[in-house]
């Protein structure tokens, strides 16, 4: 496996969906290429850091707009 | 078209839903399915600032990602009937709003985005010049400032790289619920899942690698 392997191969390594074979040729490689760990470790640290962030509240404007809209929703169901 | 910053938040290790909040959501769409308004607006209250993140991420226009949002909502009321229950019902309603969204982008950008368009091969995809970026490199940064930096870079991602990541790793659907919910084919979008993680990375390394801290 070569760098460029890795490079193909990176997503379903990250999300571990790698068959056992492919997974440790690639861990292979990694303990041999500073680079690749860091292309790899960077990826996850990538997908971390937007994973982790947490939406804020919701302007309370548009919450009020969307609620009113709901209930006009919810009295036209009723009839 | 306004600034999106509002819409990223700083890290939160609590965000994913418990087995007991799947229960219980099971339990209201069940109450909502039979007329119960209030369990609907429970799951409204549940997961309307998550949708207005997604339809924030994918428009990247505020008043779009209003609009996506309301609209995601109110179908969502009106077709429950029709939801079977075979996937969470946070999962189905992901994918009316991704819809939803995605119909205003395409009518903002007609010329810009497609979906259906054939992408790059894999020939450029080798990252170069790497850097370390030491230990936590996020935490360098002040929660605003960590918001600005993230609402920017995937403000920078092209529109179908951006959906994908989004779907896939932001709100957490399947490659296969991804294909589905966008029209495309599953290997497109892991190449595209592929493509937008490496991009942002990319982009994210010119705050991260050591030294260019502020």
């Amino acid at each position: 496996m070569n760098c460029e392997d890795v490079i193909h191969d990176l997503s379903d390594f990250i999300d571990g969906d790698l068959d056992g074979a492919l997974k440790q040729e690639l861990e292979s490689h990694l303990k041999d290429c500073e680079d690749c760990r860091l292309v790899v470790d960077q990826t996850k640290k990538t997908i971390e850091v937007f994973c982790d962030s947490e939406p804020v509240e919701l302007p309370g404007e548009v919450r009020a707009r969307l609620h009113d809209a709901l209930r006009r929703k919810f009295k036209e169901a009723a009839h | 078209m306004v600034s999106p910053l509002s819409f990223l938040s700083t890290p939160n290790p609590h965000r994913l839903a418990s087995k007991v909040a799947r229960e219980d959501e099971h339990q209201l769409v069940a109450a909502a399915k039979s007329g119960d308004v209030t369990a609907f607006e429970e799951l409204v209250n549940r997961y309307e600032r998550k949708i207005f993140r997604l339809t924030m991420n994918i428009t990247r226009n505020r008043e779009d990602a209003e609009d996506a949002m309301q609209d995601a909502f109110l179908k969502s009321f009106s077709h429950l009937k029709t939801f079977q229950g075979d996937s969470r019902f946070y999962t189905w309603l992901v994918r009316i709003a991704a819809n939803e969204a995605l119909m205003r982008l395409r009518k903002r950008r007609p010329n810009q985005f497609s979906l259906d368009e054939p992408i790059e091969g894999d020939d450029d995809l080798m990252p170069r010049e790497l850097q370390d970026w030491g230990p936590g490199p996020e935490q360098r940064f002040a929660q605003t400032e960590m918001r600005e930096i993230l609402s920017g870079v995937i403000d920078e991602l092209e529109p179908e790289y951006r959906t994908v990541f989004v779907l896939r790793d932001i709100e957490e659907l399947s490659t296969e619920e991804t294909a589905d919910a966008i029209g495309v084919s599953v290997p497109a979008v892991k190449s595209r899942l592929l493509r937008a993680r490496l991009k942002l990375r990319q982009k994210l390394d010119r705050y991260f690698k050591r030294g260019e801290t502020n």
